[in-house]
């Protein structure tokens, strides 16, 4: 502390190197530490971040992991600087160093060894459907790309159920993929794995060039993102927040069941908010199901609080008192609502968490846009 | 056979660097038509200009090739020698072997070869120049001023004390523009009012200047020295040779609409003066908020006016006025802050922008100068934000170059009528004027907070019982590195400069262009700040850019000295290397009228052909090309004189 620190410009060029020459951008105006959601839960400060890396000083690895790249400080930033971009940067100089944190190692491994980040049978990626859904073939219109997380994980396989239900009601052409794709590789991004991270991608490129696939439907807007933005393909990506929005519009799906004046709230989820600018199609879908009532949040659209879940934040474990999961949900019991609905498996399962460590499992429940969709059509006889 | 002399510059080491010049000398020396060619350090300075009127002399020469840098720099300096010297200037070629040669190629043996080409071009062309008689045109003698804030009416002022006529014409029912809202000006603390009011009584005063109020320009037709203006005088609904100020019009009036000079804040009158010191003193009536013009009842001012002054038959009137210049001072708007919704300005009762709260500290607005918010409480505590809109990708990139200094004087004045805790939220303080650091320094003694880091948020939802009913700020103070919650009573935003809304109509009107940034844009940013690409047409004040009064003032002085530039003479040289039209050759197409960007030429349907008006026109050549029929030559680049050139170029 008492004595004087030396410039290490090593440092700031091997992070420039890596992805993060908007380190020079950067005014050190603190709006980023302003308006960063764990600026007022913890020590992590991203300017400082910033300016560690600037000059190389020391500390800029004890908070590198803690980003949950939701992207507010890049839409805030006043002068344009890819902050996040400079978090993967950073992170990718370390653990290709060998410092990836305990906590991340497991999904990062699943990842490499198995083409998802939860230890799946990559072989029983579909066995969700239980042999009842159409698989995509070279000429179908649209492929349901399921996020590794709808596929695997327990609480949210009821989303790829609700979407497959929605999609055939609909009279949609559409397939799953081969269980030869992997994950989108987009939490490999983010925690500095490039090189996994371009693994995943040639392989599913491939699989999707092959297969002539046009247009993609997903759940997640991880997914979502990375194939839009880091995919560079032709193809049409489409939320299914969109999908239903376009389908209720043009009367192909109907919701009917009246909620009886349930009260529900939307959670933006940072990918399809902030990253995707997608912030209409949920609450347009959401009004139309008869009997809701509506409410917003204190924080919503551009202002959303994240959920913490991106950037590896789905598997880091954080103590008691510095997870934003549980001031979402407080949030959302502020306004009184039952339900909490959402778009994004990473935020059902934040979400689902934290509802069941505050003890509030009795006052409101997490949904999906597509559960409640799927929920409000009427039976077929 | 013609005698060419050649003068060669070194232009010290710029272009005797890379091209060899006495070499080239030599080759100019030898070509057919030149009787000498001389090198010279530096052509453009007096020994370098007195060689060349001695050469013409004594060699008898009666054309001048000087090969040099770009005409644009000294084509006007040597032009001067060639009259003193008794030729004809138009007998004069510039090659440029600067800017087109030695700048731009490394490669000696490459640059010499090229200065040759060049020269020997020009001589082609040299031999077939004529002389050309410049035309000279009688300048009108006034200026109208657009716009009339405090660069206008110092403008005006300057010009009228010059004895030039000026029109002053503004779009507001008064003259004063922005600065009579402020209250205190930085870093003096002169009272705006005070300093500004005398001002605009003597521009009312001063014979020289017409006033024209709640007037706007609407058309402009003509050239440098001689434009005709329309000017349209909307109607007022009140005679102001009849009234006479008394403003028990005003007194009575039922009707009420927002103020516009004070922000808002208050209501004013359907017929209204817009405060207490303006000039004309003559009320205005508002149609939008009139009861009369909305319902077809009232007309109590009528009743009540012992003058008969209020007519509500009154109509818009347009007046041609002809002048000799242009001055637009038409300045600025303050950015609109609702859309930035993460500082709540325009949910927050208590979230002002920064011309609001002037208006709170003037003694003659809505709380009489007391610092009494919306919900009616006095502040016991204030956060002023810097750069809300500036600085800033999203929004604009430039800074506002004003709002650190009016911020400290915001917060001066806080704590002269409060006891409150002022808090400045700031990047970087930018204090670069006279007596501006000084004011800083004062400020800090003063016991105001200085946080840097710029606000992220306002927000109403109080975490802890201190903060109930309290705005809060979030931001981090950089230079401790912590995350601050900072609660206080009012929040006042610094919201960036912006160009006025119309400036694109206003662009289009006078033919001047805007910048990216909407403002409009100067000649030169460092040595030409003041005219526009338009002749005749000069900038003053915050519609060039963002800045404060005392480079306003000084910017209207200069104006006003540019304007005399064209005024203060009684004819001006027009350029001769203009296109003209054989009429006998003219088949009517009209194919110049159409491509001219000047709107030089124009059809004379009586003779059926068309007509250049030389003043205009710039010598482009587009008509000259376009014509299917020849029957328009460009003096000074006549065909034949062009196809020389080339031919000489590709000689070699």
């Amino acid at each position: 502390m008492a004595s004087p620190v030396t410039p290490y410009l090593e440092i700031s060029q091997a992070i420039e190197d890596a992805g993060g020459e908007a380190l020079r951008k950067c005014y050190q105006c603190g709006t980023c530490t302003g308006v960063c959601p764990w600026s007022s839960l913890s020590d992590f400060n991203i300017r400082k971040f910033i300016r560690q890396g600037q000059f190389g000083f020391d500390g800029i690895e004890e908070f590198m992991w803690d980003c949950s790249t939701c992207n507010y400080c890049v839409s805030m930033c006043p002068r344009g600087v890819e902050i996040i971009d400079i978090v993967r940067a950073v992170r990718r100089v370390y653990s290709e160093g060998g410092q990836l944190p305990e906590s991340l190692r497991a999904f990062v491994g699943s990842l490499s060894a198995r083409g998802n980040p939860w230890s799946g049978d990559p072989d029983k990626r579909n066995d969700w459907c239980r042999g009842t859904c159409p698989e995509y073939a070279a000429g179908t219109e649209y492929l349901y790309f399921t996020c590794c997380t709808v596929c695997y994980d327990p609480r949210n396989v009821h989303v790829a159920r609700a979407t497959a239900g929605l999609l055939d009601r609909a009279g949609i052409d559409w397939g799953l993929p081969s269980t030869n794709v992997n994950c989108c590789g987009e939490s490999a991004a983010k925690v500095g794995n490039a090189d996994l991270f371009e693994r995943l991608k040639n392989n599913n490129i491939e699989i999707f060039e092959s297969n002539n696939v046009k247009n993609i439907i997903v759940n997640s807007p991880h997914c979502y993102y990375t194939f839009t933005k880091e995919y560079g393909g032709e193809y049409k990506i489409i939320h299914t927040t969109e999908l239903l929005a376009d389908l209720i519009r043009e009367g192909k799906l109907i919701p009917t069941k009246d909620l009886g004046g349930t009260r529900v709230t939307y959670h933006d989820p940072c990918y399809l908010g902030r990253h995707s600018g997608i912030y209409d199609a949920p609450r347009d879908v959401l009004r139309s199901i008869p009997g809701i009532d509506f409410v917003e949040m204190d924080r919503i659209r551009e202002q959303a609080m994240c959920c913490g879940g991106g950037g590896g934040g789905l598997w880091t474990e954080r103590n008691k008192g510095e997870r934003l999961s549980d001031l979402r949900v407080e949030e959302a019991l502020e306004t009184g609502a039952t339900i909490l609905a959402t778009a994004c498996p990473y935020c059902i399962s934040m979400l689902e968490d934290s509802v069941k460590t505050l003890g509030a499992s009795e006052k409101i429940m997490v949904k999906d846009v597509t559960e409640l969709v799927f929920e409000s059509l009427e039976s077929l006889v | 056979m013609s005698r060419i002399g050649v003068f060669v510059c070194d232009c010290g080491l710029n272009i005797a660097r890379t091209v060899r010049v006495g070499e080239v000398v030599e080759f100019a020396a030898a070509l057919p038509g030149v009787v000498m060619a001389e090198e010279y350090k530096f052509m453009c300075s007096t020994p370098g200009q007195e060689l060349i009127q001695e050469s013409i002399e004594r060699h008898n020469l009666d054309r001048v090739i000087v090969a040099a840098c770009s005409p644009l720099m000294h084509e006007k300096t040597f032009r001067k020698v060639m009259e003193k010297a008794g030729l004809n200037q138009y007998l004069l070629t510039i090659v440029n072997i600067r800017e087109q040669c030695s700048w731009v190629i490394e490669d000696k043996d490459k640059a010499t070869a090229k200065a040759k080409a060049l020269i020997n071009g020009a001589v082609h062309r040299s031999r077939l120049l004529t002389s050309l008689d410049s035309r000279m045109i009688d300048v009108q003698p006034g200026v109208l001023v657009v716009g009339g804030g405090i660069a206008g009416i110092q403008t005006s002022l300057e010009l009228a004390a010059m004895g030039t006529k000026v029109y002053l014409v503004e779009k507001s029912p008064t003259i004063g523009g922005h600065m009579a809202q402020f209250d205190k000006t930085f870093p003096t603390l002169d009272c705006s009012a005070c300093i500004l009011t005398p001002k605009m009584d003597a521009v009312l005063q001063n014979p020289n200047i017409e006033l024209m109020t709640f007037s706007e320009v609407t058309e402009v037709k003509g050239f440098v020295g001689n434009f005709d203006v329309t000017v349209r005088q909307k109607a007022r609904y009140v005679d102001h040779d009849k009234c006479t100020g008394c403003l028990s019009c005003v007194e009575k009036c039922p009707g009420r609409g927002p103020s516009e000079f004070d922000e808002g804040l208050e209501r004013r009158k359907a017929i209204y003066i817009p405060f207490p010191q303006a000039v004309p003193q003559k009320p205005v009536i508002d149609r939008d908020s009139c009861i009369y013009f909305k319902k077809g009842k009232c007309r109590l001012c009528e009743k009540i006016c012992e003058q008969g002054a209020i007519d509500f038959e009154q109509e818009d009137t347009d007046r041609e006025i002809t002048v000799g210049a242009i001055i637009l001072a038409t300045g600025y708007d303050l950015m609109d802050t609702s859309p930035l919704v993460q500082y709540g300005y325009g949910t927050y009762q208590n979230v002002y922008q920064a011309l609001e709260v002037e208006r709170l500290f003037n003694a003659t607005g809505p709380t009489e100068g007391n610092v009494v918010m919306r919900d009616g409480r006095e502040p016991e505590s204030i956060a002023i934000l810097h750069c809300i809109g500036s600085r800033d990708k999203n929004y604009h990139e430039y800074c506002s170059r004003v709002c650190c200094m009016y911020a400290l004087k915001f917060a001066h004045l806080f704590k002269e009528k409060t006891s409150a805790d002022v808090y400045q939220l700031y990047i970087d303080m930018r204090c670069f004027g006279k007596g501006y650091e000084e004011f800083y320094n004062r400020v800090l003694e003063e016991g105001v907070k200085f946080i840097r880091g710029k606000a992220a948020r306002v927000t109403d939802r109080a975490t802890t019982p201190d903060e109930e009913g309290k705005l809060i700020v979030e931001a981090e103070d950089t230079l401790s590195s912590q995350f601050l919650r900072l609660p206080v009573d009012m929040v006042v935003l610094a919201p960036a400069m912006e160009a006025r809304a119309d400036a694109g109509e206003v662009s289009r009107l006078f033919n001047v262009s805007l910048d990216k940034n909407k403002f409009f844009i100067e000649r030169h940013p460092k040595l030409d700040p003041l005219s526009t690409m338009t002749e005749g047409v000069f900038l003053a004040g915050t519609c060039q850019g963002p800045k404060d009064i005392p480079d306003t003032v000084a910017q209207a002085m200069g104006a006003a000295a540019e304007a005399l530039t064209i005024v203060g003479k009684e004819q001006l040289e027009l350029e001769a290397a203009t296109a003209f039209v054989n009429p006998s050759e003219c088949c009517g197409c009209h194919n110049c009228v159409r491509v001219c960007p000047y709107s030089a030429p124009s059809f004379n349907s009586e003779k059926g052909v068309s007509e250049i008006n030389e003043a205009l026109c710039k010598g482009c050549g587009l008509c000259g090309a376009t014509c299917p029929t020849g029957a328009i030559t460009m003096r000074h680049f006549t065909n034949d004189q062009v196809m020389g050139e080339l031919e000489g170029l590709m000689e070699l």
